[in-house]
């Protein structure tokens, strides 16, 4: 018989207590199937695609390669944080303008990927960022206007800051 | 794919990990970082009927500290901690070889410990302990704990002279290598390498994966570094030295092709370093 | 101002952004089982044994059936073309006693969770007695292979030989020059992030089947899931949600959506199947295994003269519905003279059957493969006469309009020669001829490479009737209807998967009018609130379903203009719809809005006039009665390859584009980067490869190589606008062109720096090896 954990996750800020799962159940599919918080992908399960990227303590990991139970006590945070009030943040306003997304499968994936790596680049070049992007596939924008849409975001955050760069 | 039915078990700490990996028998594993045991896991490639968790012990094995001269890493340390780390000189090639593993969503969770014992023959970590002399500090059944020599760690594809139970805690790299450099050729970012090549001019180490089962030290190619020989005569000894598997990523000729550019380009990153 | 022309804000931006997107594996419906298939282990063979008694005992199985559990009709596609040219192929549901690719579907599991599923599906024990596989389109032509299909002789279930101009041989013996090309592409996968998926169940209220799935052809589905299952049309009821690609892939009906279907049918639970990326890279839909040989006639200054062309196309195991087997050869000898003045034309298509996973349309449909044939034989022609390549394109180069060629397809104007010398101009002025030359005295290899090619969009029913489908898509009806509001509901037959619909439709509705898009919404994608249409696919929105649109709203329009002249005392020629109202032309301050207007219409019907109907909806079709529209472009690239690595390294890509009337210019450059990005990954990268006994060899995105933003480069977009005479908007279609350019300008430039040593390559994808083998010593 499948063993059964009764655990809680931390989620956006959110304690969820009393989850029956299975130890097999990876994070991403309790996210969205346990939680219904099916802002988060599943594209290939096997840590390749990026659809399923969620931040871990504030780092972007892949969803489909973490146990559920492993994630017990630390703090999740998935698409759905992002908006504010009903309205989008900086980060999705600069993929909207940028038309950084098309059928938008990937696009939760990409936008918890950089929204992790500006965190603790903000300074990042073009070229960093293009790296950092091909973290994640996506199949119908041609990556440019990912990287256009994540520079973009970078740079009115320094100029918000009064960085002049 | 989804994975097979498991029992999970998370560990308190280093001792009582070891216990109930010997308890649990051989169908047990240590899962660490699980970026490949996990990924193999949902095609069923791997199917433990108990899994091991070390998240808990990341207090006990995650410090990163240099010390007398070594660079002491602990087993549960990511990749990326790594890059992040205010190395000095003397360390610099391993940041700047994370930049090889994966990409970041990956090196947030993989750890030094999980990639030496998973003991893939490309891996980066693979090759910087064998370049470096590393020692490996693993802790068995008795609670005893026992170096092993890099050289001593791999035997052949994705195996180790680890028993089941031996844990990796930490890896010890005893001496600084300003003049040492990591790098690969894969055809896609990310990828895992076709051909990886790491140089140390100072001790005139070069090692590389991908043309064996397991990470090689390549000792003509060493001859020519030793001896006074260019990079090119070096990297051109390397490529003759060895006999590479063929594959769907590569054929064995071509594999050497790439090592003669690989190593080539390793000691000239190590040179200007 | 006008909103067609505008790049407005996307519509679909906000929920997409912010996880609030509803795709298929999105839906949670209480009680739902999940389902999984048993899939064959073997490449070709007979089934002697399915035995589910584990399966059924493991912890969460709830059911299992095989084909004789279920009884379900065949997927049979069919062409209205004699024996010789056409043989139909029995798909069935899953399979019965035979065998023809690994991964084909052989029982369905369902149980109360998705792993619980897979541990059922493990637990099956099938036993084969296996046949020699075929797993080549050679293998599958040659002298005494296996048969996978009885009727099938020579494996082959296409064979056409067309146009044959009279004197085609002399002129091939006559002629100053005559150049040969073989191209090979490998088999891809489209490759939508999103894979396949359906949830499927009963409601005993409208006692109907519901069929959510992730399709590009919601009515199509309906029809075959009807006839499948034995059920009126009416009790089928298909929703497409929200969709993460599709590119083709999604365009066919999957046996795996009609098995989850009759599950829930016979089990009265949901039934919901979510294909894992192992079953998509392996027993999903694939394409592009093409093979070409063709020869070309020239003068001595370079004007081709003849063309007589060999193809065989590797379709796998079945002919997929409703497309057939045909759709990659009809395709490709329908079409490829391309942009060029041929005189004189032979060709024989054939289509082969191989004991691999089936293929179905993939972006483009054979016209990578085509352009990549021409493109080849411009510039070895222009090698072997010492001409310059692009000189020998103009002097071939279609310019006078319209234009029928020896294909009998006419073409509508384009900017064929205009967009040639513009991508040239754009390359010759940044200096990379000079740097080219600079490169190649350093030893290095550095080329430069175009492709000009047109794309046949917006194909109607008179164009897919002369391909001969049982099925013929072509129109496309659209509903529009106003509330009380004011605000307009649009319902088009098109089924959007990222090409933004919901935005660009809502464009053209608004123009038509006088309105904010804010106040436009566009259903599409179900067949209960749609009356009918044919999806999307082959670039056809934009062009039928944007007119059907765009008809519909002037048709409300229409009738806003005549309730307002009633209601205002005058005649129908003095209103004009301004800014969600209606006014007299000779007294700008006498008008109704468009919510007085509905108010009479729907609640004070008593005040129309008596020959008006209540209610303000207006409904509307569109078809293209000749061969369609041609969009065209030309493509610039220049490459570096590398010694030692023989890494391919993309320096240049520029895109001359002109796709008439575009709707939304960003949503168009949109589609070319991301075409060309496929089109990139099919010149350089991906390949789907079986070994000797017909097991596939990429399982997983390891293998499977599909590039990422450090292989993709940024890519420059230039606009020409020649309008389409007779599409509503003046757009052309926009979706497939970057993908069928890319490949053949990659390989040009890879040739072109290749010219030093002499080697041509013309087979795709081009790997590094390959390159390293012709740029150095590669033992």
């Amino acid at each position: 018989m499948t063993e059964k954990l009764l655990i809680s996750l931390t989620v956006n800020g959110r304690r969820h207590d009393d989850l029956v799962i299975e130890s097999r159940y990876t994070l991403v599919d309790v996210l969205r199937h346990h939680l219904g918080l099916t802002g988060t992908h599943v594209g290939c399960e096997h840590g390749v695609c990026g659809a399923c990227t969620v931040l871990l303590d504030g780092a972007p990991v892949r969803a489909c390669l973490i146990f559920a139970a492993q994630a017990e006590g630390r703090d999740i945070r998935t698409v759905e944080s992002l908006s504010h009030d009903g309205g989008l943040n900086d980060l999705q306003r600069a993929f909207s303008a940028c038309h950084g997304l098309q059928c938008g499968f990937c696009t939760p994936g990409f936008l918890m990927l950089a929204e992790g790596f500006l965190a603790g680049r903000p300074d990042a070049t073009r070229e960093e960022i293009r790296e950092v992007v091909s973290s994640n596939l996506c199949r119908c924008t041609g990556y440019q206007s990912i990287v256009d849409a994540i520079e973009r975001c970078a740079r009115e955050r320094r100029e918000a800051r009064g960085d002049a760069r | 794919m989804k994975p097979a039915p498991f029992t999970y078990h998370r560990a308190r700490d280093v001792a009582g990990a070891i216990s109930l990996l010997v308890e649990l028998g051989e169908d047990a594993k240590y899962l660490a970082g699980g970026q490949s045991l996990v990924a193999m896991m949902n095609f069923r490639l791997a199917r433990p009927a108990h899994l091991v968790d070390l998240g808990g012990l990341r207090g006990e094995l995650a410090r990163l500290q240099e010390e007398d001269g070594a660079l002491r890493v602990g087993a549960l340390t990511t990749h990326h901690e790594v890059e992040r780390a205010a190395l000095g000189p003397g360390f610099a090639v391993l940041r700047e070889a994370m930049r090889w593993v994966g990409h970041l969503p990956v090196r947030t969770r993989g750890t030094v410990g999980g990639s030496l014992a998973h003991g893939d023959a490309t891996a980066e970590w693979c090759l910087l302990a064998l370049l470096l002399d590393a020692e490996v500090v693993v802790q068995g059944a008795s609670g005893r704990r026992r170096r092993v020599p890099a050289g001593d760690l791999f035997l052949g594809f994705y195996t180790t002279t680890l028993a089941p139970e031996e844990l990796i805690v930490e890896v010890v790299f005893p001496r600084p290598a300003p003049r040492a450099a990591l790098t690969e050729h894969a055809e896609r970012r990310g990828d895992f390498a076709v051909v990886a090549a790491a140089v140390d001019l100072d001790t005139h180490r070069v090692v590389l994966g991908g043309v064996a089962p397991a990470p090689v030290r390549v000792p003509a190619a060493e001859a020519v570094l030793a001896g006074g020989g260019t990079f090119a005569e070096c990297a051109e000894a390397a490529a003759a030295a060895i006999d590479p598997p063929s594959d769907g990523n590569g054929g064995s000729g071509y594999r050497r092709v790439l090592t003669r550019t690989l190593v080539e380009r390793a000691c000239e990153a190590a040179m200007t370093r | 101002m006008s909103w067609v022309g505008r790049s407005a804000a996307r519509r679909e931006d906000p929920r997409l952004l912010s996880g609030h997107g509803r795709f298929v594996d999105d839906l949670h419906v209480p009680g739902t089982l999940h389902a999984q298939f048993v899939r064959s282990t073997v490449a070709h063979g007979t089934v002697t044994g399915v035995d589910l008694s584990a399966t059924l005992a493991t912890p969460g199985v709830v059911a299992a059936f095989t084909a004789a559990d279920l009884d379900l009709g065949d997927i049979t596609a069919i062409l209205d073309r004699p024996p010789s040219e056409f043989v139909p192929t029995a798909m069935p549901v899953l399979a019965r006693d035979r065998v023809r690719y690994v991964g084909e579907p052989v029982a369905v599991v369902l149980a109360g969770n998705p792993y619980a599923v897979e541990d059922g599906v493990e637990a099956a024990r099938v036993t084969y007695e296996a046949d020699r596989p075929v797993v080549s389109a050679e293998q599958a032509l040659a002298p005494g292979a296996p048969l996978l299909h009885p009727a099938a002789a020579a494996n082959t279930l296409v064979d056409v030989s067309m146009f044959a101009t009279e004197g085609i041989d002399a002129v091939f013996a006559g002629a100053h020059r005559v150049v040969r090309v073989r191209v090979n592409s490998a088999r891809q996968n489209a490759l939508p992030l999103e894979t396949r998926g359906a949830v499927a169940s009963w409601d005993p209220r409208e006692e109907q089947l519901v069929v959510h799935t992730c399709t590009q052809v919601p009515h199509l589905v309906r029809t075959l899931l009807a006839e499948c299952l034995g059920l009126d049309e009416r009790a089928v009821r298909v929703i497409a949600p929200d969709m993460g690609g599709g590119f083709g892939l999604k365009c066919v009906v999957g046996r795996e959506e009609l098995a989850a279907a009759a599950a829930a049918l016979r089990l009265r639970r949901p039934v919901k199947w979510i294909e894992d990326r192992r079953d998509a890279l392996t027993a999903s839909f694939l394409a592009r295994e093409q093979h070409y040989d063709v020869r070309a006639a020239f003068d001595e200054d370079g004007r081709m003269l003849a063309l007589d062309a060999g193809i065989v196309c590797d379709m796998g195991a079945y002919s997929c519905y409703p497309f057939t087997a045909g759709i990659e050869p009809l395709m490709a000898s329908a079409e490829l003279p391309g942009v060029y003045r041929v005189p004189a034309y032979r060709v024989r298509a054939r289509a082969v059957t191989t004991n691999k996973a089936p293929s179905a349309p993939y972006r483009g449909v054979s016209r990578p493969q085509i352009v990549m044939v021409m493109e080849r034989l411009m510039e070895r022609a222009a090698r072997e006469l010492d001409l310059d390549p692009v000189e020998v394109r103009r002097r071939n180069l279609i310019t006078e309009f319209p234009y029928t060629g020896v294909n009998d397809v006419t073409y509508d104007p384009g900017s064929y020669l205009e967009s040639l010398d513009f991508c040239e101009r754009l390359l010759r002025d940044e200096g990379w001829y000079e740097r080219r030359e600079a490169a190649a005295a350093e030893g290095r290899h550095v080329g430069i490479g175009y492709s000009c090619f047109n794309e046949r969009t917006g194909y109607g029913s008179a164009a897919f009737a002369r391909r001969k489908m049982a099925v013929v898509p072509g129109f496309d009806l659209a509903e529009a209807r106003m509330d009380l509001s004011g605000t307009v509901t649009v319902t088009t037959g098109t089924m959007s998967h990222g090409q933004s619909h919901e935005t660009t439709m809502a464009q053209i509705v608004a123009d038509r009018l006088r309105l904010d898009i804010a106040q436009v919404k566009i259903h599409q994608g179900d067949t209960d609130r749609v009356p009918y249409g044919f999806g999307t696919f082959a670039s056809r929105s934009a062009t039928i379903g944007g007119s059907a649109v765009a008809r519909a709203a002037s048709a409300l329009g229409d009738r806003l203009l005549r309730l307002a002249a009633y209601l205002l005392d005058t005649t129908g020629d003095n209103v004009e719809l301004h800014d969600g109202s209606v006014r007299r032309r000779d007294d700008h301050g006498r008008a109704l809005s468009y919510r007085e207007l509905a108010e009479v219409a729907y609640l004070k019907a008593h005040l129309l006039p008596k020959d008006a109907e209540p209610g303000l909806t207006a409904s509307a079709s569109f078809d293209v009665q000749g061969d369609g529209t041609f969009s065209n472009a030309a493509h610039g690239v220049v490459v570096e390859l590398h010694p030692g690595t023989g890494q391919v390294e993309i320096l240049r890509y520029v895109c001359v584009e002109d796709c008439g009337v575009a709707i939304n210019p960003q949503v168009v450059e949109g589609q070319c980067r991301g075409g060309i990005a496929q089109g990139i990954a099919g010149a350089l990268f991906e390949q789907v490869t079986y070994d000797a006994q017909g097991e596939p060899e990429c399982a997983s995105f390891i293998d499977y190589k599909v590039p990422t933003a450090c292989e993709i480069p940024d890519i420059e977009i230039h606009h020409l606008q020649t309008p389409c005479a007779f599409t509503e908007s003046g757009a052309k279609g926009a979706g497939e062109g970057g993908t069928i350019g890319a490949p053949a300008a990659v390989l040009n430039a890879v040739n072109d720096a290749l010219r030093s040593t002499g080697v041509e390559l013309d087979d795709t994808p081009i790997r590094p090896e390959t390159v390293q083998r012709a740029i150095g010593a590669c033992p």
